[in-house]
């Protein structure tokens, strides 16, 4: 991954998590890593847990940051998001998936998304 | 949000109405198509979409489900393109559901977003519950011929996006040259010689009885054959349009202004399937070839060479009509009301004939004759020897009797038959040919020593009658039949052990 990738990724998910704070989100973890991947968000909101998946995109030209998310990267998030309340040690009452599309700046956040 | 669009897809040879719900909502990009859909169907997917992209319209970045109601039926074929997209138009805002109010959309989608024609236009447009119809463009006369519905026909899809909007108006329909020319059937006047074929193939036009021709190569079989549709009169309205619909369904090309109005002749090669003659398939339930000649005559060249069981299936469609074909998935009945012509040679070697000529033992002589069943050859009342002619009339002999006059003749006869209230004798039920084949008291003796001696059957013997009858309007021969009528009607019906043997 060149830097200049991991600069948009980083930028994107700064703003995602600007969006949730102004909304009242508490921020729980950001990037948090375990042997299957990585979660970009964890946030929390009154009971509710948010798993947000960020996807920063530079332009177009490969089709909407949306469309990246694809089937299996959801049941991949599904399961890091069962690893993070493990280790955790919490049980949640209400869990959400969300995906934050960021384009030029702009951030769109798709709720409940999966 | 939801848009709900009228749409039909096709199973044998009728619609069925089917409803494309589509459901737009927040979430990640999907589209699904769930109800039952074949492959065909399912890859409406990338063909909507990526005709929707060529037409410059933006594809929704949201969550589409698109439900193809009644969900239990089985959707087959890309039908249901056009109204796949449009759905996905208005369930996303693009287009006003009003604009679609009461129309229903039939066509598949290019990727360069023209439409396509589909099979069964006929079929698909009668099921559909709408006041108006978008067809792809060259289908607007096949659509036409339902009459019930405004029909619209376009190229493209951005040309009806357009006209949904109001921005541009509806495209003019392409002209059709209207100067169809008379179809090209061979005239019977080529035939030299043959009295006595040529008389029972206008015995089986005018009365609709099938016709078995045996003979030697050469004799002429095919080309009699062949002359027998132009015989048989124009299709009344509600026949022309059964016959349209199942070569609508089969995909057929139709001829100048959508309808059938000819009888067709349908001529299967003697390898055909079952399945191919009688219909049927796995994916798609395709009318066979018997149901493509409904209302026209069936012409089985080499009877003898196609397999038994191939044979022994035309059994059933031959009485009632109709075939019923069931799969596991559904079972669909099919029109199969057509005239049976089978030509075949008297033995392997095809000479038959006089002692000497023929090359085949007595064995498998014996054995050749017993390809066709029994009952097969008892549904043919009229089986003939056709000798070729004699060199004087193929040289030098006058031109036989054109297709108009006896076409005339022809129509004579049938009105009469329409006037006892069926199309043609042979449709004449059993109960009533003591009223309109009733007969003469040498008629009657005549047929009695046929029924003792064994060499009739009873229901050879109503066939004899029907044939007599036709005979006797061809001959303008009013009241009951008459001894002449019925000895030719049994001569006509040559007992199969007999058949090539004099030729």
């Amino acid at each position: 991954m060149t830097r200049a990738r991991q600069a948009l990724g980083a930028a994107g998910e700064d703003l995602a998590a600007a969006w949730y704070e102004s909304r009242g989100y508490e921020v729980l973890a950001r990037n948090w890593r375990c042997r299957d991947g990585e979660l970009d968000l964890v946030l929390r909101r009154g009971p509710t847990i948010v798993f947000c998946e960020v996807k920063a995109r530079s332009s177009l030209a490969f089709g909407s940051p949306l469309e990246a998310v694809t089937p299996r990267k959801c049941r991949r998030i599904r399961r890091l998001a069962a690893a993070w309340l493990d280790q955790a040690g919490r049980g949640a009452p209400e869990l959400r998936f969300d995906v934050a599309a960021v384009l030029d700046g702009h951030v769109e956040v798709v709720e409940a998304a999966f | 949000m939801l848009a709900i669009i009228a749409s039909a897809t096709l199973l044998g040879v009728d619609g069925r109405q089917v409803s494309v719900e589509v459901h737009v909502c927040p979430g990640l990009p999907c589209f699904n198509i769930v109800g039952l859909p074949d492959t065909a169907c399912r890859e409406a997917r990338d063909r909507v979409r990526a005709a929707l992209s060529s037409t410059g319209i933006r594809w929704p970045q949201r969550r589409i489900t698109v439900n193809l109601a009644p969900s239990g039926v089985r959707k087959n074929g890309a039908g249901l393109d056009l109204a796949v997209a449009i759905g996905v138009l208005v369930a996303h805002g693009d287009l006003p559901a009003s604009a679609v109010a009461g129309t229903g959309f039939l066509g598949e989608l290019g990727l360069d977003g023209s439409l396509r024609r589909i099979p069964g236009m006929v079929p698909l447009v009668e099921a559909l519950v709408a006041d108006t119809v978008v067809v792809p463009a060259g289908c607007g006369s096949e659509a036409g011929l339902v009459g019930r519905l405004q029909v619209r026909e376009v190229r493209t899809l951005a040309e009806l996006v357009g006209a949904l909007r109001g921005e541009a108006s509806w495209p003019d329909p392409p002209r059709h040259d209207q100067v169809s020319l008379p179809p090209l059937e061979p005239d019977l006047a080529d035939v030299r010689g043959q009295p006595v074929a040529r008389l029972a193939l206008e015995v089986a036009a005018a009365g609709g009885h099938h016709l078995l021709l045996v003979g030697p190569p050469g004799a002429g079989k095919t080309m009699l054959a062949r002359r027998l549709p132009g015989l048989l009169p124009d299709l009344e309205r509600s026949e022309a349009l059964e016959a349209t619909r199942v070569h609508s369904a089969a995909g057929l090309p139709l001829p100048p202004g959508g309808l059938v109005y000819r009888p067709p002749l349908r001529a299967p090669h003697h390898g055909a399937s079952a399945v191919s003659l009688i219909g049927g398939g796995t994916t798609w339930m395709r009318p066979g070839e018997i149901s493509l000649a409904t209302r026209g005559v069936l012409f089985m060249d080499e009877l003898a060479e196609f397999a038994r069981p191939v044979l022994d299936a035309l059994r059933q469609p031959l009485e009632e009509g109709v075939v019923r074909v069931c799969r596991a998935r559904a079972a669909v009945c099919y029109p199969a009301h057509f005239l049976l012509v089978g030509a075949m040679n008297p033995c392997p070697c095809g000479e038959g004939g006089p002692p000497g000529a023929c090359r085949c033992s007595e064995a498998i002589r014996e054995r050749y004759g017993r390809r066709l069943s029994g009952p097969l050859l008892d549904r043919f009342d009229l089986r003939l020897d056709v000798a070729r002619p004699d060199a004087g009339q193929l040289l030098s002999g006058p031109p036989g009797e054109p297709t108009a006059t006896v076409a005339a003749r022809v129509a004579q006869a049938r009105g009469l038959a329409l006037a006892r209230g069926v199309s043609c004798n042979a449709q004449l039920p059993g109960w009533s040919l003591d009223e309109t084949a009733a007969l003469g008291r040498d008629a009657s003796a005549m047929l009695e020593s046929g029924l003792r001696s064994g060499t009739l059957s009873a229901r050879g013997l109503q066939r004899v009658r029907r044939v007599a009858r036709t005979l006797a309007d061809l001959g303008g021969r009013e009241g009951p039949l008459d001894e002449g009528d019925v000895c030719l009607a049994l001569q006509l019906r040559a007992q199969p052990e007999r058949l090539g043997a004099v030729a």
